[in-house]
């Protein structure tokens, strides 16, 4: 009866959302009164999975197939739901990723378990079983009551701490009768940008709008989100102008991040930005236009010229860091 | 080749949100209800493309809701497709608008499936994939293009950090985003057509809602920016740090 969470794995080591899931996993396993195990799909050293016990995780079950190295979703599908039948789990949690909003719902689909896409806090159980998430693009919170005995949750990266504690986790191997149709869908060409935190990860982001003028002022964002170990991000304007690649764009028809930082240069504040920033934990809003809306949502702000005050900012930034 | 496009009613990005009923229900007086924009600007405009090409034969449209989603999809009709379905019932169950469409579409003989990547309301992006497990078809999510030739589909989709490129047999369902098209005005003659378009109720299958949601809240309001000049960053920086707690 144990809760079973997806740990995703990149060259050899756990991502932070993984990290994450069994931190919750293991916190909603032990308001259950049960146990947190892992599922771990394709190649990764044992020393790694056993890790995943400092963040409460009893144990690894590890599809080791490696034709799992490469993103399949109906054979991702099928290890967890394999794994939550042994188990017999009664909640399987996966990162809201497109790793996991694509196999999630296969999951609940099969197992006819509810399902919680982008939950941002623990399940109450006091009454039921009731996860919070965010709707209208983060202008709300919704609490989903989940009725089915099967339940499955996409967790928000960067939303649940990750403390690393004592413990190590037990390894089984778990074997999977795969077939054809597993595997369908070919893989015909990967362009990755490797080495960079993906945007939705970042707990710290530098974002430019139109207010930057052009794409060749960027250097001074640049400087400042080196300064802080930041990532980019961008407004649409800027991404359809092509100033920066698609990728950086955040907003409604972009991408959602919840960074714990969020600071955004030259951008207005339109409502379909805010859709994609909301979430973030802190905001400054450096803009020339006193009246610009994202004053409005911002906790920290700077009236004037992007081009002067952000050198002055990353400054600041140096020299904090060089004295603490 | 036929294709089904999944059309949500949503309410308008700019509208004030609030909640009626103890805060259990969205309150929808004074709200304008748009077509979900990635059902609209990627999956439908996608489709028609592919019709205009000579790729696809058909399009049709279906929507899971009650009469009050006609205008919506006749909104949809006015961009384009043959006909259009509606499912008579409504739920904020992700499982169960997938299983509605699972049920309507498995005699429908579609070759490709297309949803938006996710409704701007509840922000599940879960239907797709829904849809795609209970009728044993492949999915790929987060599709930037879509190409078909022949029964091989050609679709990118977004991965962590880049693009991959995929090739996958039909039947498939696709859910669609930026990329994949631009967005259309309907014209006048669209419009027009709308009107007599076919528009067929359906009644909803025995599938039951696994989950719904029993209260909404509002975040707590900003207490208000505080401001610091462009001689303050240090001051801005020690906010961050001991106030804020983010650096």
């Amino acid at each position: 009866m144990s809760v079973i969470v997806l740990a995703e794995h990149s060259e050899g080591n756990f991502k932070k959302k993984a990290l994450e899931g069994a931190q919750y996993a293991a916190n909603v396993a032990k308001s259950l009164g049960t146990t947190a195990t892992a599922v771990v799909l394709g190649s990764i050293s044992d020393d790694q999975m056993s890790l995943l016990g400092q963040y409460g995780i009893t144990k690894v079950l590890h599809v080791e197939d490696s034709r799992l190295d490469q993103f399949s979703a109906r054979a991702d599908a099928k290890a967890i739901i394999l794994a939550a039948q042994q188990e017999s789990a009664k909640v399987i949690i996966c990162a809201h990723d497109v790793i996991g909003r694509m196999i999630a719902p296969r999951i609940a689909a099969r197992l006819k378990a509810g399902l919680v896409a982008g939950a941002i806090g623990l399940p109450d159980i006091s009454n039921g079983f009731v996860v919070r998430k965010n709707v209208f693009a983060g202008k709300a919170f919704a609490d989903v009551s989940v009725k089915s005995d099967i339940k499955v949750i996409t967790l928000m990266p960067n939303t649940f701490p990750v403390v690393a504690g004592e413990g190590s986790a037990t390894i089984e191997k778990l074997a999977v009768p795969f077939d054809d149709k597993d595997f369908s869908i070919k893989i015909v060409a990967t362009n990755k940008v490797t080495g960079t935190v993906p945007l939705s990860e970042a707990e710290l982001v530098v974002s430019g709008g139109r207010g930057m003028k052009g794409p060749e002022n960027w250097g001074v964002l640049e400087d400042l989100a080196g300064s802080l170990g930041a990532s980019l991000a961008c407004s649409r304007p800027v991404a359809d102008s092509h100033w920066r690649p698609h990728h950086e764009h955040v907003g409604q028809t972009g991408g959602t991040i919840r960074p714990n930082l969020y600071i955004a240069v030259g951008i207005s504040g339109a409502i379909q930005h805010l859709a994609g920033v909301n979430g973030s934990k802190t905001i400054v809003v450096i803009n020339k236009d006193p009246e610009a809306p994202f004053f409005k949502a911002a906790d920290y702000g700077v009236i004037g010229d992007a081009m002067t005050i952000v050198p002055k900012l990353t400054d600041a930034v140096k020299k904090f860091k060089a004295n603490n | 080749m036929k294709i089904l496009v999944c059309i949500s009613p949503v309410p308008d990005t700019t509208t004030k949100i609030a909640f009626t009923d103890g805060d259990t229900k969205f309150n929808t007086a004074g709200v304008t209800m748009i077509i979900n924009p990635y059902d609209e600007w990627y999956a439908l405009v996608r489709a028609l493309e592919l019709k205009e090409a000579g790729t696809a034969a058909a399009v049709h449209l279906v929507t899971v809701g009650r009469a009050d989603a006609e205008p919506v999809i006749r909104k949809a009709l006015a961009l384009g497709g043959d006909e259009a379905f509606r499912i008579d019932t409504d739920s904020n169950d992700p499982y169960y608008i997938a299983a509605e469409i699972a049920h309507f579409a498995k005699d429908g003989g579609y070759d490709l499936i297309l949803t938006g990547k996710e409704s701007i309301d509840y922000n599940n992006g879960a239907v797709g994939a829904g849809i795609a497990e209970l009728m044993d078809a492949n999915y790929i999510g987060f599709a930037t293009k879509l190409d078909v030739a022949g029964t091989t589909a050609t679709v990118s989709r977004e991965i962590e950090g880049g693009e991959e490129v995929n090739s996958a047999e039909l039947p498939l369902v696709v859910s669609c985003q930026k990329g994949m098209s631009e967005a259309r005005i309907p014209n006048m003659r669209g419009i027009m057509a709308a009107r007599t378009k076919p528009l067929k109720v359906i009644a909803p299958s025995e599938a039951t809602p696994l989950t719904e949601i029993v209260h909404y809240e509002l975040p707590p309001a900003k207490t208000g920016v505080k401001m610091f000049t462009e001689e303050q960053m240090d001051d801005l920086v020690a906010a961050l740090h001991s106030e804020a707690k983010v650096i």
